[in-house]
């Protein structure tokens, strides 16, 4: 099997060329320290500038707001929990929601067992932030607000302006994970009244071990890394500049190309959704068909199972996801598809095809044909569709 | 993260499919935790196992220890069949990932569901069979550790 098609570009992309090309020079021919004296550490600073305002550009943002850090990980890391300490003198109490990156669920769990309360607000069965019961959960004592911005899963787009503004209304900060949606949608941090803001370099054909946090200025979060006075002394430990570089090569480039790129991945992606809808039966749509990353897909297949699918198309050269408990390492699973109201056996069955600059038409086609054999394939050997099948004949009778 | 011999069993499965008027048939698992086993038994006078077949709603381990399973009870006796434990179908199919062994413990219920339901179709005990739990997760707590 030679013909290799990869649908995976919400877990990782491939680094594009031109950012690959601009990291180069800063591994072995501008190695220097930024925080040194001499020419070839103000080299690596000037890059790190050119970086700071390319993101910042790119957000409506000042250059002093953003802070590099090694991921979006850390970034919600950094948000969630440097905010909470900050603000603990008004209260201990965060509102999220149930579909958030375990980056954020298990960061406000870890606050739980450090005597904080959270809330973990619903969403509808598109997976949108129940807006109404966001602001019942509100208290006096609410610190922060984190709602994604879109989710990694299902590919929904949350009403962050909304969101941002019953934050500021209550004098309750505003962060969002916008790990998936950075580089794929606009975001403008004022208009959408944001506070913090995490974003990562992989997503977006820029590097693996580099992304950010916005803060906007005068939110008081102390630093995540003690040590030296990187980042105006709020996040320690010398730049990774290639990483900080390709970073923002990757950032220009995204918000540069976004309205081509969105319009030609929607318009792709659609044409997948309809494909497999029309002629793959009991199979769903999971996610918002049109508040969704231009480039997402999640499917759920009835009767089979998730893992023995990517496996399948895996031998055909096809690269996706799923949210089935076998994937996730756990025996339940993908919490996003339960909180959407899927049953247990539905989640199981699910696929998440998630399109590049590079997918092409024939590529979908290709796999459409594959998907469909192999699920066909796997529900003749599924006791659950033979059960269906057996049910469904007897009620014709 | 699979051997070669579980990725055989599970690109080219044996003894898929059902059997009409099975002597057993056993259904285990459940799909809450997403996998399901069944596996129908044609036994005959002599207590052989004549043919056996399996559909499987899981992963890719739950395919092959299924597929094993109905390999190694095919064309034995029903006491040499109780014989075949998890074990013996975890070694047959060159081990599996620490994650999935429970694949395999679900396949030993299953034959020993099957071989229960034979038993009781037709009446008779099955030395050292007991009833089979219809779902091998009761008990089973998630490992994590909290940092």
């Amino acid at each position: 099997m030679d013909r290799q098609i990869y649908l995976d570009n919400a877990a990782t992309t491939k680094v594009s060329g031109t950012v690959l090309e601009a990291m180069l020079p800063y591994f072995s021919e501008y190695y220097g320290n930024a925080s040194s004296i001499y020419g070839l550490g103000a080299k690596s600073k000037e890059a790190i500038s050119k970086s700071r305002e390319i993101l910042a550009g790119t957000l409506g943002a000042k250059e002093n707001e953003i802070y590099f850090t090694a991921g979006g990980s850390e970034a919600d890391n950094w948000a969630i929990k440097a905010a909470a300490e900050a603000y603990a003198s008004k209260g201990k109490h965060i509102i999220t929601s149930k579909i958030e990156h375990h980056a954020v669920l298990h960061t406000c769990q870890y606050l739980e067992r450090q005597g904080y309360e959270v809330s973990y607000i619903d969403v509808d069965e598109r997976g949108i932030v129940k807006l109404d019961e966001l602001k019942k959960a509100i208290r006096p004592d609410t610190v922060l607000i984190s709602i994604m911005f879109a989710n990694n899963e299902i590919g929904t787009i949350q009403p962050i302006k909304e969101i941002g503004q019953i934050a500021r209304e209550h004098g309750i900060l505003f962060h969002t994970d916008a790990v998936q949606a950075y580089g794929q949608i606009p975001i403008q941090v004022d208009e959408c009244c944001i506070d913090m803001l995490s974003a990562s370099g992989h997503k977006l054909c820029g590097p693996k071990g580099v992304g950010f946090l916005y803060i906007r200025k005068g939110v008081k979060i102390r630093s995540f890394i003690h040590g030296g006075a990187q980042e105006r002394k709020r996040r320690a430990g010398t730049e990774n500049v290639p990483g900080i570089v390709g970073l923002g090569v990757a950032a220009w480039e995204a918000v540069d190309t976004m309205q081509e790129r969105a319009e030609r991945e929607t318009a792709l992606r659609d044409y997948l959704i309809g494909r497999v809808l029309a002629e793959i039966p009991y199979t769903r749509l999971n996610g918002d068909a049109k508040k969704r990353l231009p480039n997402n897909a999640n499917f759920s297949f009835q009767f089979i199972e998730g893992e023995s699918l990517l496996i399948m198309l895996d031998m055909e050269g096809i690269s996706g996801s799923s949210g089935s408990a076998c994937t996730s390492g756990s025996l339940d699973p993908s919490h996003v598809l339960l909180a959407i109201g899927l049953p247990h056996e539905i989640a199981h069955g699910s696929l998440r095809l998630t399109l590049g600059a590079d997918t092409t038409k024939e590529d979908l086609d290709y796999v459409v044909e594959k998907t469909k054999q192999i699920v066909e394939r796997l529900r003749s050997m599924s006791p659950l569709y033979e059960d269906f099948v057996k049910k469904s004949g007897k009620n014709r009778e | 993260m699979y051997s070669e011999k579980v990725m055989d069993h599970f690109q080219n499965p044996r003894n898929v499919g059902e059997i009409e008027n099975a002597s057993g048939v056993g259904t285990v698992g459940n799909a809450k935790c997403g996998d399901i086993m069944r596996i129908y038994l044609d036994i005959d006078e002599a207590g052989v196992i004549r043919d056996v077949k399996f559909k499987t709603f899981g992963c890719g381990a739950a395919v092959a220890t299924s597929s094993m399973a109905t390999e190694l009870v095919k064309g034995k006796t029903v006491q040499e069949a109780l014989q075949v434990t998890n074990k013996a179908v975890m070694e047959a199919l060159d081990g599996l990932p620490p994650v999935k062994v429970h694949c395999s413990l679900l396949a030993e219920e299953a034959i020993h569901a099957a071989l229960w339901d034979y038993a009781e179709k037709n009446g008779i005990k099955i030395e050292g069979l007991t009833k089979p739990k219809s779902d091998i997760h009761e008990g089973e707590e998630e490992e994590e550790e909290e940092y």
